[in-house]
């Protein structure tokens, strides 16, 4: 299904116009056919995106699991490519590919893609080039991979191309083969579950009668901390995905939560009650060490660490409404981040540092926000939304992940961080909520 | 086994592509589905624990609510901390968790913390009755268990409230 967005309102520092090409709409009609559940919003001219064109892959019918459109599909999602039909041509990795035709076509880059059968059986061997069709022929290749695919292992393999795309384009890091968490509510249980950044392959990590909320990624990515209410008091767990061994991070008298790891992985902020109001401490990943961070009268809450570990950015009411501040990792005083509207909460800093997302209150509605660190411009992105909640930065800082309602609900989207493009996740749970994007698996 | 077949195939792969003509080729790592390992656990709930003393039952459903954004406990909230004050002061063995909750508005880990001023005044309140602080824990679910799902005033106030939980 497609939809368009309308036009995003003049409080964005863009000034989007609302244009879809007829080329892209020809082609998300053709990932629609794939994925028929997904919704895509496609707003702004795309004059910024590069024209991409991925072909079906040379012998690509010969797998038990269509490739290309998952990489079409990651391509499209991240905001930064607009793709280029050329209906069920595939353009065969042993060659160079026509490359003033593919010119003509408006493609700036094309995907040269071939499968064939391993020699150990069973598996298949994805042989992709990469050419930059505005140069010479001699300069046009920029590159290619070979991987070999167990047929279980169709999406990964479809993500690793899409990552491999978009950094030899980019020069910055795809994170399409990525994970990401989230809550599901199942009838009256909670599921702690862990799917592929595109919401599809979910597993359960954790089953559970009661709320489960506030999963954090460690640093590795092997570990979840989060908060759960089993014992009818919040309590923050480190859980272990690999081995669903989980431990007792805090359990202090009163409520224990908001789990945020340092990027080293040596330690956590989390909120506890234990002196009276919901304060900011420091732990150590195993549970001792515990320190107090802030001292307030009020509420601090939602700690995030910045990327260099010198800056915790958190939520405090100490001010009346909740406003984010940041203070210095090993304490000092606190300082206000955010000064515009009465209510804003769940900083997030991106892992390259530069932008902050949070959660805007405007006129009643919730609303995920972005704001330039250095220039401190703010853009709401969802400037229709009414219930956006929990952001999370993609590993690589372009996307955001965020929970919002659809018909009473939970639903993850991601949006680039232009604001140009949003596409709700295709996530099997009905309701979701509490979304975390994994890191970077070196 | 994936792991056994590893050097065979990197081998395989490199000869692949010393072969191979174009430039700038670079060879995967092989894919390994066990670095995405997911173990499910299955979690039971603690003992439930009552939701109101027995001799408190019938004496009152157990509840302080609170207005919008509000900590301070209202003059109908009164005889529920009194009731349950006595109690308390009367078994000085037993102990109470109070269960501060708010309307579903707000992000969760800061309702979380406007359920705890919630817990924090009842216990406020009852401490000053004589209540001992040993035999009470204020906590917090935060917007997590609403009584009541509806998108209206009526259904937030009713979970904008404090719960007595006997152990």
């Amino acid at each position: 299904m497609i939809k368009t967005s309308p036009l995003l309102s003049a409080n964005t520092f863009c000034g989007f116009f609302r244009v879809l090409c007829a080329v892209l709409l020809g082609c998300l009609a053709l990932n629609a056919h794939a994925e028929d559940s997904v919704t895509i919003d496609v707003i702004g001219t795309g004059a910024d995106r590069i024209p991409i064109i991925i072909p079906v892959f040379e012998n690509e019918s010969s797998l038990p699991h269509p490739v290309s459109d998952i990489v079409r599909a990651d391509l499209e999602r991240s905001g930064a490519f607009q793709l280029v039909d050329i209906g069920p041509l595939s353009l065969p990795e042993s060659r160079t590919p026509d490359l003033a035709a593919m010119k003509a076509r408006g493609a700036h880059m094309a995907l040269a893609a071939s499968v064939r059968p391993s020699s150990d059986g069973g598996r298949y061997e994805i042989r992709f080039r990469l050419f930059n069709v505005q140069k010479p022929e001699r300069e046009a290749d920029i590159g290619g991979m070979m991987l070999f695919m167990p047929p279980a292992q169709h999406r990964l393999i479809a993500h690793r191309i899409a990552d491999f795309i978009y950094e030899k384009i980019l020069h910055i890091p795809g994170c399409f083969a990525t994970r990401i968490a989230y809550v599901a509510k199942i009838g009256a249980r909670y599921e702690l579950q862990i799917a592929d950044s595109d919401g599809v392959n979910a597993q359960p990590a954790l089953r559970s009668a009661e709320p489960i909320i506030s999963p954090a990624w460690s640093p590795d990515g092997q570990r979840l901390a989060y908060v759960s209410f089993e014992a009818r008091k919040p309590i923050v767990y480190v859980h272990a995905l690999a081995t669903g061994q989980r431990q007792v991070l805090a359990n202090f008298k009163g409520s224990n939560s908001a789990p945020a790891w340092a990027p080293d992985g040596s330690r956590l902020a989390v909120v506890l009650t234990k002196d009276g109001l919901s304060q900011l401490y420091t732990i150590n990943a195993n549970g001792s060490g515990v320190r107090r961070l802030t001292t307030s009268s009020g509420i601090d809450t939602e700690p995030a660490w910045s990327p260099d570990g010198q800056w915790i950015y958190f939520t405090s009411d100490r001010s009346g409404g909740p406003q984010i501040y940041r203070i210095a990792a090993n304490g000092g005083n606190a300082e206000r981040v955010t000064f515009e509207g009465a209510y804003n909460v769940t900083p997030r800093p991106s892992p390259d540092g530069k932008k902050l997302t949070f959660i805007t209150r405007n006129e009643g509605r919730f609303q995920l926000a972005i704001l330039d660190l250095a220039s401190r411009q703010r853009m709401i992105l969802n400037p229709e939304a009414a219930r956006d909640e929990s952001p999370s930065f993609a590993p690589n800082s372009n996307m955001i992940l965020y929970a919002t309602e659809n018909g009473g609900k939970g639903v993850l989207e991601t949006v680039s961080v232009d604001g140009g493009v949003k596409q709700r996740l295709s996530i099997q749970a009905a309701d979701v909520r509490e979304p975390a994007w994994g890191p970077l698996l070196k | 086994m994936k792991k056994l077949l590893l050097p065979a195939l990197l081998t395989t792969a490199l000869a692949a592509c010393s072969s191979d003509p174009a430039t700038n080729a670079s060879v995967g790592d092989n894919v390994d589905g066990n670095n995405n390992k997911v173990e499910s656990v299955n979690v039971q709930p603690n003992a439930g624990g009552r939701s109101t003393s027995p001799e408190l039952s019938g004496l009152s459903q157990g509840s302080v609510y609170f207005d919008y954004d509000s900590f301070v406990i209202r003059a109908e909230g009164r005889p529920v901390i009194n009731s349950n004050a006595r109690y308390l002061n009367q078994n000085r063995g037993t102990k109470v968790l109070i269960q501060g909750n708010t309307d579903e508005r707000g992000s969760h880990e800061y309702n979380l913390a406007l359920g705890q001023k919630r817990a924090n005044a009842v216990r406020q309140a009852l401490k000053l009755l004589g209540v001992r602080d040993e035999q009470v824990e204020a906590v917090s679910l935060g917007k997590e268990k609403p009584r009541c799902f509806e998108v209206s005033e009526s259904c937030y106030a009713q979970n904008r409230r404090g719960d007595f939980n006997y152990q």
